[in-house]
């Protein structure tokens, strides 16, 4: 049988007020293990409107300017099917999406 | 009781400006969709609470947002624009070939007579149509696969397709405007195409009067004389008597005949308007006096409207999407910079009044004419 994790996610600002979340947001994903893009599947069914805005909708790449941090690692560069760190798949620590800082 | 509603896209979000019908007090709601920049913000003609706002920002790409009450509240609406079948290549920049990359909407063109259908033009450049109010989108595809679609080149603010120009006579019929391949008509509801270009002459590509490759930036007709279309082209301000299947110039007079917008008066197809700019280097106006040229003539004789606007130090641009005109009785005349000055004339152009100073620089300016007009 598997399990469920509930994975807590933290989007940049822009993407909370677009999808009209306060904080983070906590999103049923199967596992453990979780994959980063199996949590991202599961924010995208959530919230449709984010779709393309995280991840380009044809190549399922990430948008150039966004990256996912957590446990103070870079997974941006990450498979999308690799596993999240444990502390994130039991809800101890989110997975931070975030906008690059730019524009000087 | 009549009114408008101006709805104003910026750099960093839409604001609504509001008014009676005198035009002389306004009220500015905003910003809405903070940070977003707002390429284009419109209504539908057949049911004024319904307003659309085409977003994008370089971080999150493109969202299209909905209003069913005025603009009070807002929901998301469809932002998948898939290019349908595999999309080929066009070219780049340096002439070599790019595939087709979807990256924001430029233009909404609601319907006329049905709330739910609209289309809308993108960069990379190509036509996408809505039948359920904006929430899914399926693309017009004759058109990006008209057999110029592999020439095709950007112009400097990228390959879109930025003018949407509907034949109020026919549903079927559509003038589009693509930077910088040109103008393209169909009289097939999109399923066919060809090149309307003929008698456009730009310096700056190989053959001066190809078929394709002219820097268009503008469209504009009057609904009770459509035939008649106005172009302001990268330079050169041009007229067609023939729906767009030939164009002459009507730019003599003017300072610059450089520009981005053209507009016709709601009431007198003769009269149009545009805002000569210096130069494609010098994207400010002439002398550093912000001047809108009105032609009583459709073009050929040109007067300066000045009264109100700024005629000294004033380096702002208007953008191509950034003039609008209402239907009220009097008609009246918008103008967004980049300066973030909106400005309005409720007599025609003969005075100028700004509405706000101080916005982000104005991308996009439509008027709503609301209750009794004509």
């Amino acid at each position: 049988m598997t399990a469920t994790c509930a994975v807590r996610v933290l989007l940049p600002a822009q993407l909370r007020r677009l999808a009209r979340v306060d904080g983070e947001l906590t999103v049923p994903v199967a596992g453990p293990p979780v994959s980063l893009g199996a949590v991202l599947d599961a924010v995208e069914r959530r919230h449709p409107e984010l779709g393309g805005t995280i991840r380009d909708r044809g190549s399922g790449r990430r948008r150039p300017y966004l990256r996912y941090f957590a446990c103070e690692e870079d997974l941006s560069h990450s498979p999308a099917g690799a596993a999240l760190p444990p502390a994130v798949a039991r809800g101890d620590e989110p997975l931070l999406v975030v906008g690059a800082m730019a524009g000087g | 009781m009549s009114g408008v509603r101006v709805l104003v896209g910026t750099r960093k979000g839409v604001f609504v400006l509001t008014a009676d019908g005198t035009r002389r007090d306004w009220t500015v709601t905003g910003p809405l969709f903070g940070g977003w920049e707002a390429y284009h913000v419109t209504g539908s003609p057949s049911d004024p609470d319904r307003l659309w706002a085409a977003l994008s920002m370089g971080w999150f790409g493109q969202q299209l947002q909905r209003s069913d009450d005025g603009g009070r509240s807002w929901a998301p609406g469809g932002n998948d624009f898939s290019y349908a079948g595999v999309p080929g290549t066009h070219q780049s920049f340096d002439g070599t070939p790019h595939p087709w990359e979807f990256t924001r909407v430029w233009k909404l063109a609601p319907s006329p007579s049905d709330p739910d259908t609209l289309l809308a033009g993108v960069q990379d450049a190509a036509l996408f149509r809505s039948v359920d109010g904006g929430d899914s989108w399926t693309e017009v595809r004759g058109l990006r696969e008209h057999g110029s679609g592999p020439h095709w080149q950007p112009g400097a603010g990228g390959m879109c397709l930025h003018t949407i120009c509907p034949d109020p006579r026919d549903d079927a019929a559509l003038l589009v405007a693509i930077s910088a391949a040109g103008v393209f008509r169909t009289d097939d509801g999109g399923a066919s195409w060809r090149a309307a270009n003929r008698g456009l002459v730009s310096d700056g590509i190989p053959d001066p009067d190809a078929e394709v490759g002219h820097c268009v930036h503008k469209l504009a007709r009057h609904p009770d004389r459509p035939d008649t279309v106005y172009m302001q082209k990268h330079w050169d301000v041009m007229r067609s008597d023939d729906g767009g299947d030939s164009w002459y110039d009507i730019g003599d007079g003017l300072p610059s005949d450089f520009g981005f917008v053209v507009d016709v008066h709601a009431h007198e197809p003769d009269t149009v308007y545009v805002v000569p700019i210096t130069s494609d280097a010098e994207h400010y106006p002439p002398d550093g006096r912000l001047r809108v040229y009105r032609s009583r003539t459709g073009g050929g004789r040109w007067e300066p409207l000045t009264s109100g606007l700024p005629q000294e130090h004033c380096y702002v641009d208007v953008l191509r999407d950034a003039m609008a005109v209402d239907r009220l009785d009097e008609c009246g005349i918008y103008v967004g910079t980049t300066g973030g000055q909106v400005y309005a004339s409720p007599d025609a152009g003969d005075t100028w009044t700004p509405i706000v100073r101080d916005l982000p620089a104005v991308l996009s300016v439509e008027v709503q004419t609301l209750g009794a007009a004509s």
